[in-house]
C-alpha cells in the first residue's frame, strides 16, 4: 500500500511540475497509458488473494480516478494560460475607424409625407394620386373657379400649350397649383363614403426667400352623409396635435375664403416668442402672449364642386383642407430656409435627411 | 385694405378697444395684418418752449437752447437756424430713440456745452425731408402736449387682408357693418344728402356697351376750387398711404375707401362733346394718368368721347381729362362695370388700382345714386361750384336673390345648434331680409352681397358672427378595429425603394420638375415632346421644359456640391418625369447618380476609395427593383439603355417589353455638353412598370424546404471570346443540370498574361445541392463534365488548364 501512496506522490508532484500540454500528455501516458504505471500495478491484481485484490483494487482505481481528475485539472490551468498568452499578442487598435459605409438619408418631405400617411391611416383615410400636368377644369373649374375670377389671380399659374386632342377647358394644359385636383379626379370616379387623403408636387410662378417655383401640398377629403364642420375641427387639431407631437397644441379656425369650401376656414396653430427671437410651438404659459401662425385652409366641400364630380350635394357633405408640406415640415425640424429643400447640398441632406430604418410608422405614433 | 381708427367710428358707434376690435376683426374673416398704433412711437416727443437761445461760445452755427419742457427746464445745444427764443417746438428727452437719425439720445457735450435731449425737425420724425429747420408748432399748444395729436398721429392705422369674395368690406363701411353684426357697437345710419341739381348735364351719356356697363350716372359741375383737400382729409388719406393730390382727386380718393365705390372725375372742359361707354376699336390709343400709353386689342371697355378713350373703365382714367389745380368745371362719373370685363382687361394690361380692385370683385350694384349724392355734396361743401341734375345711362343690373333656407341646415352642415332666433338676428345685422317661416325660410342678401347664393353661404354667415370657437371638435376614428393600407401599391414602391437607395448610402433629393430644353433634348425629348412640355411662362428659360428625365437636375446638383467641395455625392430622387401633357403620359422613376468615388480610403480596405463605376448604379437599380417588389432575378439584360448612357457601359433590364430600369455612366458627351468634368454613373428604375405581384392563393410565402444533405461548390475557369457577356456563361454553368446546380457566381475576370488578346479568362464558382443521396466522386465527375461541356457548347469556353 506504501508503493501506492508513494506514486499517488510521486505523479502529483509530475502533474503540477507539467508547464505544458505535451509534458502534461506525457505524464498521463507514464501513469495512465497502456504501459503506464497505475495500469501495470492494475495488472498484478490478478496474482492476489482475493483479500488483498480487494482493498488494493479500491486503492488503485482510487488513485486512478483522482490521477485522471488531477491531469484533466492541469490540463484545463494549462489552456487556459495558453490562450491567455497568445490574446496577449493579438491586441488590435480599438480605436481605429470601422470599414467605410456611405450613409444614406431620406429626404425631409418625404419623411413629412410618410408621417402623414402614417397619422391618416390611423384616421382610416386612403391615399390617392393624380397628375401634375393638370388642365384648366380639374384644377380650377371644377373646383368653382370660375373663368375670370379673380380668385384665379391668388395662385400664379404655369400653363403649358393646349393639348390638340382636347376641347375648351380640358385642353388648357397648366401645372396643378393645388392638389385639389387630385380630389376632383377621386371624386369622378368614386361615391362617398370618400375619406381620402393627397399629396404631391404643385406648382406657381413665384421665386422668391419664401416661394419656390415647385412645393408639395396635401390635402385631405372626407364626404359622407353627415360629414359636418365638427368632424373637420376635430380630424385637423388631432391631425396638428399628433403631428407636431404635442398634446395641447392650440388650434385657432378662422372664416376665410377658398372657393372650392363654404363655409372656409384658416387654421392657426398657437406659439410663443422665445426671448432669442425664435419661436415655439404650443400654448403660451400664464402671463406670456400667445401667438398664433397660419398653417393651413380648409372648409366644408362647396356643393357646387360635389356637383361638378357627380356627387349629389343634397345627400352629402363632407369637409377638405389643404397643406403646404415644407412649411410643416419646417416648423417641425426647425429648417429656416424654404430653398435650400431643393438645393440638394449634401451637407444640408446629411444634417436634416433621416435615417432609412426610422421610417415613420405606428408604433412610434407616426 | 388699410383704415383708420377714426375712420371706422365715422360709421361705428362703439367703445370697444383697439386690441377689441383686432381681435374681433380677425374672429369674423378680416384677418388684421397689422395694427400700427403710432402715437405710441410718438409718445415721448412733447412741445416745449425755448427761453433763450445763446450762441455756442466755441461755434459759430451752434446755440445753446435754455428749452422749458413738461419736466423741467433742460440745456440743448442745437444747429437750427430757426432756433430762438420764443419759439415753441418739440422736444425728445434723452433715452429716445429719434427714428429719422436711427440713434437713441444720451446726454452729451458738444463743443464743450452739456446738451440733454434735443428739439427735432420733421426729417428727424421721418414726417417728411425738411431738414432746414427744427419744428415750429402753434404758440396755443401748451408745453407737455404730445406731438401725435399735432401732427394726426394719433389714429391708429389698421390693414387687413382682404378674401376676393369680400367686395363689401373693401370700403370702412362695409367692415363697421360687419363689426356691428358681431357685437362690437352699432352701425350709424347713414346720412344720405340730397343735392338738387340745376339743369340739365350739358354732357350727355350713351351706352354702346350694355354688357360691360348696364349703368352710368352722370353729373356736370361747374365753378369749383380744386385747391388742396382739407387737412382732415388729407390726414386721413395719408394715414392709410395714399398721397393727397387735389381736393376732387382726395374726395374720389375718400370715397372709394369709404363705401368701397370707385369714382371718377373729368375736367369738363377737356371733354369732347359727349360720353360714350363702348368697346376699344383695335389699335386705338390712350394715355392713362400714370402717362402710360396703350394700344387697344378691341375688346376693352373704355368710356370714350367723340375724340377717343378718356378712361380705361373701372381701372384708371385718362391723362388728356384728368383733373388739375385751374380745373373749373367737371363730369363726375359713377357706373356699374361687370367685374370679369374689368378683370380680365386690368390682368391683360396688368394695371393694378384703387378702382380695379373694387371693380374686379363687384361693387354694390345697387348703391349708385347714392354714391353720386355723397360725391356731390362733398365737391360743392369743398370745392364750390354748381351741380347739374344728373344724367343716367341704362339701368341697375338684376341683382336681386333669393335662398330658400331650413335653419336646421346649419347644425346638419356645421355640427352646431344655433338657434333660429339667433341665426336671424346674425343675418338681420349683415343686412339679408328674411320673409316666410322655417323649414322654407326665404332669405334675400344685400345688394352688396353678390358672393352670396347659396344655404352654405348663409350658414357661412352665421357661424363667422357666431364664431368659429365655439365649433365643437369631433374626433374622425377608423372605420375597423385595425386601419387597413392607406397607400396605394405605387406609393408602397415609391416608398419602399426610397428607403432601399436610403440604405445603400445615397441621399434622397428633390429637384424642379421642368429644366432647359438643351437638357429635355439630350436626355431623350424629340421636338414634339418638348413643344407640348414647354411652359408658357417660366421662371427662366433654364427651367422652361417638363422634364422626360430625373437625371439632369441631379447632375447639376453634382455639379454644385463638387464646386462647393464635395465631388463624391450620391444622390437619388423619386418623383414624375413627362413623355406628354396627357395624365398616362406622367411616370413616376427612382433615379440616381454617384460621382467622384465610393467611400473615403481606408486603412483595412484598399479599395474602399475607388472611384464608383456602372456596378455600384446596377446594385442601386436591383436593390430599388427589389424594394419595390420586383423579380429582378427574372429580369433580362440588354445592352441598350437610351443614348445619353455611355453604349459600352450602360444597360436595360426588362422583364418581357417592359422595361424595369436603365443604370450604366452618363455618355462623356452628354457629361460635356452640361460641363460636367467628372464621370457619373446613374440609373433610372420604372417603378410603375413592375408587374403588380399576383394574390397569392395560399400562405403569403411558399413551403420552405429545408435539404438534409451538404452543400458542394466547385470552381471553374474558363476561356472565351471577351465580347461573351458573363450572364450567358452562368446561364450556361446552370443550364448543365437544373436539379443540382443551384447557383453559379463569377469570382474572378481576367485578361493578360497567359490569355490570348480578344479573349479573357472566367472563374466562376458553381454551387451543388445534392437532394435524394450524397453524390459519388464518379456522379461529381460526371456533373462537372457536363458544365464544362455546356459552357463549351453554348459559350465557346475551352477549360483553363
Amino acid at each position: 500500500m506504501s508503493d501506492i501512496t508513494t506514486l499517488k506522490t510521486e505523479l502529483t508532484t509530475q502533474i503540477e511540475a507539467a508547464n505544458d500540454l505535451q509534458s502534461l500528455d506525457d505524464v498521463r501516458v507514464s501513469a495512465l497509458g497502456k504501459k503506464g504505471r497505475i495500469t501495470a500495478l492494475m495488472k498484478t491484481l490478478g496474482t492476489m488473494s482475493p483479500e488483498e485484490r480487494q482493498t488494493t483494487g479500491q486503492a488503485l482505481n482510487a488513485l486512478k480516478d483522482e490521477i485522471a481528475a488531477l491531469i484533466k485539472s492541469q490540463e484545463a490551468a494549462l489552456k487556459k494560460q495558453a490562450l491567455a498568452q497568445r490574446l496577449a499578442t493579438e491586441t488590435q487598435d480599438i480605436t481605429l475607424s470601422t470599414r467605410p459605409q456611405r450613409q444614406g438619408a431620406v429626404h425631409p418631405v418625404s419623411q413629412t409625407m410618410e408621417e402623414l400617411v402614417t397619422i391618416f391611416g390611423a384616421m382610416g383615410f386612403k391615399v390617392a394620386q393624380g397628375p401634375d400636368i393638370e388642365d384648366d377644369w380639374h384644377n380650377f373649374t371644377a373646383l368653382n373657379f370660375p373663368p375670370g375670377h379673380p380668385a384665379r389671380e391668388m395662385q400664379d399659374t404655369f400653363f403649358l400649350p393646349e393639348d390638340p386632342s382636347e376641347e375648351g377647358e380640358r385642353a388648357k394644359k397648366l401645372l396643378r397649383t393645388h392638389t385639389s385636383s387630385v380630389q376632383i379626379r377621386h371624386m369622378q370616379n368614386h361615391q362617398p363614403p370618400i375619406k381620402t387623403i393627397c399629396f404631391g408636387r404643385t406648382y406657381r410662378s413665384d421665386y422668391d426667400m419664401t416661394h419656390t417655383p415647385m412645393f408639395h401640398q396635401m390635402e385631405c377629403l372626407y364626404i359622407d352623409r353627415d360629414v359636418t364642420m365638427a368632424h373637420l375641427k376635430g380630424c385637423l387639431s388631432d391631425f396638428v396635435r399628433a403631428f407636431f407631437k404635442i398634446d395641447d397644441l392650440p388650434v385657432r379656425f378662422r372664416p376665410s375664403f377658398f372657393p372650392f369650401v363654404e363655409p372656409g376656414a384658416e387654421v392657426d396653430i398657437g406659439y410663443v416668442k422665445k426671448p432669442d427671437g425664435g419661436i415655439k410651438l404650443g400654448k403660451a404659459p400664464e402671463g406670456e402672449e400667445q401667438k398664433w401662425m397660419e398653417i393651413l385652409g380648409a372648409g366644408m366641400v362647396h356643393p357646387n364642386v360635389l356637383k361638378n364630380c357627380g356627387i349629389d350635394p343634397e345627400a352629402y357633405q363632407g369637409f377638405a383642407f389643404g397643406m403646404g408640406l415644407e412649411r410643416a415640415t419646417m416648423l417641425k425640424y426647425g429648417i429656416p430656409d424654404l430653398r435650400t429643400f431643393f438645393e440638394c447640398d449634401t451637407r444640408w441632406l446629411a444634417h436634416y435627411g433621416f435615417d432609412p430604418l426610422q421610417r415613420p410608422n405606428a408604433a412610434t405614433g407616426q | 385694405m388699410k383704415f383708420t381708427l377714426s375712420w371706422l367710428k365715422r360709421h361705428l358707434d362703439t367703445d370697444a378697444s383697439l386690441e377689441e376690435i383686432g381681435k374681433a376683426l380677425t374672429a369674423i374673416g378680416l384677418e388684421v395684418e397689422e395694427i400700427t398704433d403710432r402715437a405710441k412711437d410718438f409718445a415721448p416727443f412733447k412741445v416745449a418752449l425755448i427761453e433763450a437761445a445763446e450762441k455756442h461760445p466755441d461755434a459759430d452755427k451752434l446755440k445753446v437752447c435754455t428749452v422749458k419742457t413738461e419736466s423741467g427746464m433742460q440745456q440743448v445745444v442745437c444747429g437750427a437756424p430757426n432756433a430762438r427764443a420764443g419759439m415753441k417746438g418739440i422736444f425728445a428727452p434723452e433715452n429716445t430713440y429719434i427714428p429719422g437719425l436711427d440713434v437713441t439720445l444720451k446726454k452729451t457735450k458738444i463743443r464743450g456745452v452739456e446738451s440733454c435731449g434735443m428739439m427735432v425737425s420733421e426729417k428727424e420724425m421721418q414726417l417728411s425731408d425738411e431738414h432746414k429747420g427744427i419744428i415750429e408748432v402753434d404758440d396755443s399748444y401748451a408745453i407737455g402736449t404730445p406731438m401725435a395729436g399735432i401732427f394726426g398721429l394719433d389714429d391708429p392705422v389698421i390693414e387687413i387682408a382682404l378674401t376676393p369674395n369680400r367686395a363689401d368690406c373693401a370700403g370702412v363701411r362695409g367692415i363697421a357693418r360687419d363689426l356691428a353684426a358681431a357685437g362690437l357697437g352699432k352701425l350709424k345710419p347713414l346720412q344720405t344728402p340730397s343735392v338738387t341739381g340745376q339743369g340739365a348735364s350739358p354732357v350727355k351719356v350713351t351706352i354702346e356697351d350694355t354688357e360691360g356697363c348696364p349703368l352710368f350716372l352722370g353729373r356736370y359741375i361747374k365753378g369749383v376750387k380744386n385747391a388742396p383737400s382739407p387737412k382732415w382729409l388729407q390726414d386721413q388719406l395719408k394715414a392709410v398711404g395714399l398721397r393727397p393730390i387735389s381736393a376732387l382727386v382726395d374726395i374720389t380718393n375718400f370715397i372709394c375707401l369709404d363705401h368701397a365705390r370707385p369714382l371718377h372725375v373729368y375736367d369738363a372742359d377737356k371733354l369732347s362733346g359727349d360720353i360714350y361707354v363702348r368697346t376699344s376699336h383695335k389699335n386705338e390709343t390712350f394715355r392713362d394718368l400714370n402717362v402710360k400709353a396703350h394700344t387697344f386689342k378691341g375688346n376693352e371697355l373704355v368710356i370714350s368721347d367723340e375724340a377717343g378713350p378718356q378712361g380705361l373703365a373701372g381701372i384708371i382714367g385718362g391723362q388728356d381729362t384728368c383733373v388739375e389745380e385751374d380745373t373749373t368745371n367737371i363730369f363726375l362719373e359713377c357706373a356699374y362695370f361687370k367685374p370679369e370685363r374689368i378683370a380680365r382687361t386690368g390682368r391683360a394690361l396688368s394695371i393694378d388700382s384703387d378702382a380695379r380692385y373694387r371693380f374686379d370683385r363687384g361693387v354694390d350694384p345697387a348703391f349708385l345714386s347714392e354714391a353720386m349724392e355723397i360725391f356731390t355734396a362733398m365737391v360743392l361743401d369743398i370745392c364750390g361750384g354748381q351741380a347739374s341734375e344728373i344724367v343716367t345711362a341704362g339701368q341697375e343690373p338684376n341683382w336681386q336673390t333669393e335662398i330658400e333656407y331650413d335653419p336646421a341646415y346649419c347644425a346638419q352642415l356645421i355640427g352646431l345648434d344655433i338657434p333660429q332666433a339667433r341665426q336671424l338676428e346674425i343675418l338681420s345685422a349683415l343686412g339679408f331680409e328674411v320673409s316666410g317661416s322655417a323649414p322654407k325660410l326665404k332669405i334675400r342678401p344685400p345688394s352688396w352681397r353678390g358672393d352670396v347664393f347659396a344655404r352654405a353661404d348663409i350658414v357661412e354667415e352665421i357661424i363667422r358672427i357666431e364664431g368659429f370657437d365655439k365649433l365643437p371638435a369631433v374626433s374622425v376614428i377608423n372605420d375597423t378595429a385595425v386601419p387597413s393600407g392607406a397607400e396605394t401599391p405605387l406609393l408602397t414602391r415609391m416608398r419602399t425603394a426610397r428607403a432601399a437607395l436610403a440604405a445603400r448610402g445615397l441621399q434622397e433629393s428633390i429637384t424642379w420638375s421642368f429644366i432647359g430644353r438643351d437638357f429635355a433634348a439630350a436626355f431623350g425629348a424629340n421636338d414634339n415632346q418638348i413643344a407640348a412640355l414647354t411652359l408658357q411662362n417660366p421662371i427662366s428659360s433654364e427651367m422652361d421644359v417638363m422634364r422626360p428625365s430625373i437625371l439632369p437636375t441631379l447632375i447639376e446638383a453634382a455639379i454644385r456640391n463638387e464646386a462647393r467641395g464635395y465631388p463624391s455625392a450620391a444622390l437619388f430622387e423619386v418623383g414624375p418625369v413627362f413623355a406628354g401633357v396627357k395624365p398616362e403620359d406622367q411616370s413616376i422613376l427612382a433615379a440616381g447618380i454617384r460621382t467622384g468615388s465610393n467611400a473615403a480610403r481606408h486603412w483595412a480596405d484598399k479599395t474602399a476609395a475607388r472611384p464608383v463605376d456602372l456596378y455600384d448604379a446596377k446594385a442601386d437599380a436591383l436593390a430599388a427593383l427589389a424594394a419595390a417588389g420586383a423579380p429582378a432575378e427574372n429580369a433580362q439584360i440588354s445592352a441598350d439603355a437610351p443614348e445619353y448612357y455611355h453604349p459600352g457601359r450602360s444597360g436595360a433590364l426588362r422583364l418581357g417589353k417592359n422595361v424595369l430600369a436603365y443604370f450604366g455612366e452618363i455618355h462623356p458627351a452628354t457629361l460635356e455638353d452640361m460641363d460636367v468634368k467628372f464621370p457619373i454613373v446613374a440609373f433610372e428604375v420604372f417603378l410603375e412598370n413592375i408587374p403588380e405581384a399576383k394574390k397569392k392563393s395560399g400562405t403569403e410565402k411558399p413551403y420552405l424546404t429545408l435539404e438534409p444533405l451538404q452543400p458542394l461548390a466547385r470552381d471553374f475557369a474558363f476561356v472565351v471570346d471577351e465580347q461573351t457577356p458573363a450572364a450567358d456563361i452562368i446561364r450556361a454553368a446552370k443550364s448543365a443540370d437544373k436539379t443540382l446546380i443551384t447557383g453559379a457566381e463569377i469570382f474572378d475576370v481576367y485578361q493578360g498574361k497567359g490569355v490570348e488578346p480578344g479573349q479573357k479568362s472566367i472563374a466562376l464558382s458553381v454551387s451543388i445541392q445534392p437532394t435524394e443521396q450524397t453524390l459519388t466522386d464518379k456522379d461529381l465527375e460526371g456533373l462537372m463534365a457536363r458544365v464544362i461541356d455546356a459552357v463549351q457548347q453554348k459559350c465557346g469556353g475551352v477549360l483553363r488548364g
